[in-house]
């Protein structure tokens, strides 16, 4: 397929000399980093490396001691629900935000600024402004309770039961910006005639988005639940700043229990073991979108 | 919702009998209070609400001391507005460590973002160009490698590149964070620039090549001037993502060469010492600023270059 698209281009060899010169790094990364470090990280993780990486292989063994883990089990458990609820709430809000601005409003420009200047902000920012905002003692408590309603509780970084709903709530206040845009993009995409002609049949609103615009987005949707999904398996920082994984172990998610054993505990085989799982989740939501985006894409 | 479509019917209806000038083209004027513009614009006013109060909550809080923060809630404005502990948070404030602020991690973050950007921008964009214009045989195969490695979690390829540094001896080094960030950036910006080339006019290239200009003399004399707009996006893109990157950072460096993000952590989640909101609220606007400013001063280009690092994650 390469060699077709090729064809109409001059290919020798001599004559390509300083494409290939410039594309030395990005073979490089490509090879040696991408596919040779994820190679090398898998390997490894069959392996009981502790303090330094040693090439004694012992099976499974780092994966069964990982899912015996309390701490890992618990990660995995605070990934799903995080997941989830980041997945849903960030399209529902994405979408119904887009859907807003895009009843040709004015101060579109304000509203779209607001919405998204979070995501310009690190998850370091992020995780501390909501540990402030969600403090007990002086936060969104204590100001429902001085205004009357004494009994108000409403401390999720410090109940281990909803400690990742509070990481939630932050999560969606820096992304929701994001798939916001992304979403209007898709719409402004969608041709006016459409509304025209669901105008004329007679269709409400509500229905004309949910029946009509909302299949024709499919693809946007599609790549929107790709990025968040790829990012939601990465988050990291968000949880080091707000909470540090505490109270105790509930907040805990994968990608800090990969950063912990590998350069605190100097558990290297359990490092390596996590983060496979974490590449095998990824896997799991990339490959079947790259082969319909992509495997598609080519054949037609 | 039929009731929506009546209303809007009539509504033409009137403005027509009212406005002749108005051709039957023309816009519908809608009343600006009609319940459902009061609809729209209440969400979207309690929405930017939600957005805005963490922002407020941080400046309010900066400005304050600490007995006002004590007794108040968070969301009352200053009574007695204070700079000190924007003061402290830049030049006293401790990490454990040492004590001098934050603004030693300002100079790191600095030191690293440059170089950064300017070295991974210089590397994809000739590299965009080379698998846009001069493709040779397994430019794609390397080119896929290098997306699909972009959705990696970073995690399963940290230890290998700490190997690598390690036996370069830029283990812990400024150097070797600027390279980790120019291998992470790589692809989004590759695919960034290879797809804007791309979109240019072949025939451009084409002319240049029969007038015998080579690789780097069309990169320097058409490329390079033709895209301005891209390199400003590629910009945006990795200012703001190495500010505020948080993993690399405290992976790849001594505590000496901490980027901001990391040291403002240590700051506010030490454990020593009595909490001073007000100097880590402060800290923490302080270390939002440069990224902020990027955002506010870019504008359209910034969500142009989102939709392209959406990616990046």
């Amino acid at each position: 397929m390469t060699g077709q698209a090729n064809a109409g281009r001059p290919n020798q060899l001599l004559r390509n000399l300083n494409a290939k010169i410039a594309s030395i790094p990005m073979i490089l990364t490509a090879v040696v980093i991408f596919l040779g470090g994820t190679v090398w990280t898998v390997v490894y993780s069959f392996t009981n490396s502790k303090l330094l990486p040693r090439l004694s292989f012992v099976g499974l063994d780092q994966y069964e001691r990982l899912w015996a883990a309390p701490r890992w089990l618990v990660s995995i458990q605070n990934l799903a629900i995080y997941g989830v609820f980041s997945l849903i709430f960030s399209l529902v809000i994405g979408f119904l935000l887009a859907a807003l601005m895009d009843q040709k409003i004015r101060f579109e420009n304000t509203f779209r600024t607001i919405f998204l200047y979070p995501f310009a902000l690190s998850f370091i920012v992020t995780g501390l402004v909501w540990q402030w905002v969600l403090n007990p003692e002086f936060g969104v408590q204590s100001v429902v309770r001085s205004l009357g309603w004494s009994s108000f509780t409403f401390d999720p970084l410090y109940n281990s039961n909803i400690v990742i709903y509070g990481i939630l709530i932050a999560a969606l206040w820096q992304g929701t910006g994001l798939v916001m845009c992304l979403m209007l993009a898709g719409l402004r995409g969608i041709d006016e005639d459409i509304w025209k002609a669901a105008r004329v049949d007679g269709i409400p609103m509500w229905k004309t988005y949910l029946f009509i615009i909302i299949p024709m987005m499919r693809a946007v949707f599609i790549t929107t639940l790709v990025i968040i999904a790829s990012g939601i398996v990465k988050v990291y920082d968000l949880v080091v700043a707000q909470t540090s994984g505490g109270p105790g172990i509930s907040s805990e998610v994968p990608a800090k229990y990969v950063y912990d054993y590998m350069f605190q505990a100097q558990n290297l085989g359990q490092g390596f073991a996590a983060s496979t799982m974490m590449l095998i989740t990824v896997a799991i939501i990339i490959v079947p979108w790259a082969y319909l985006e992509f495997g598609g894409r080519k054949r037609g | 919702m039929a009731e929506v479509v009546t209303l809007n019917n009539s509504s033409a209806k009137a403005s027509t009998a009212t406005k002749p000038v108005a051709g039957p083209r023309g816009k519908k004027p809608r009343p600006m209070l009609s319940p459902r513009n009061i609809m729209i614009y209440g969400a979207l006013l309690f929405a930017a609400a939600y957005y805005l109060l963490p922002l407020y909550v941080m400046v309010v809080t900066s400005l304050k001391g600490m007995p006002e923060i004590r007794l108040g809630n968070i969301f009352s404005p200053p009574v007695e507005i204070t700079f000190e502990p924007w003061v402290k948070a830049w030049a006293t404030a401790c990490t454990g460590l040492n004590c001098d602020g934050l603004s030693r991690g300002f100079w790191n973050s600095v030191r690293i973002t440059i170089p950064s950007t300017v070295i991974s921008i210089a590397i994809a964009s000739v590299n965009g160009y080379a698998l846009a214009n001069w493709r040779f045989k397994g430019a794609d195969l390397f080119f896929t490698i290098l997306i699909v490695g972009a959705f990696i979690p970073y995690q399963v390829m940290i230890y290998p590149i700490v190997i690598v540094l390690r036996e370069m001896g830029l283990y812990g080094s400024l150097t070797g964070l600027i390279i980790v960030h120019t291998i992470f950036g790589m692809p989004i910006l590759t695919l960034l620039f290879r797809n804007y080339f791309t979109s240019l006019p072949e025939e451009l290239f084409k002319a240049a090549r029969v007038d015998g200009a080579g690789f780097w003399t069309i990169y320097f004399k058409i490329m390079l001037p033709m895209s301005l707009p891209i390199f400003v996006v590629a910009m945006i893109l990795q200012v703001t993502g190495i500010w505020n990157d948080f993993l690399f950072g405290v992976v790849f460096t001594r505590p000496e060469y901490y980027p901001m993000t990391v040291q403002l952590n240590n700051i506010v989640n030490s454990v020593q010492g009595v909490k001073e909101y007000n100097v880590n609220m402060a800290a923490t606007i302080l270390t939002g600023a440069v990224p902020l400013i990027v955002y506010f001063v870019s504008g359209r280009l910034f969500v142009r270059g989102i939709a392209a690092g959406a990616v990046k994650g």
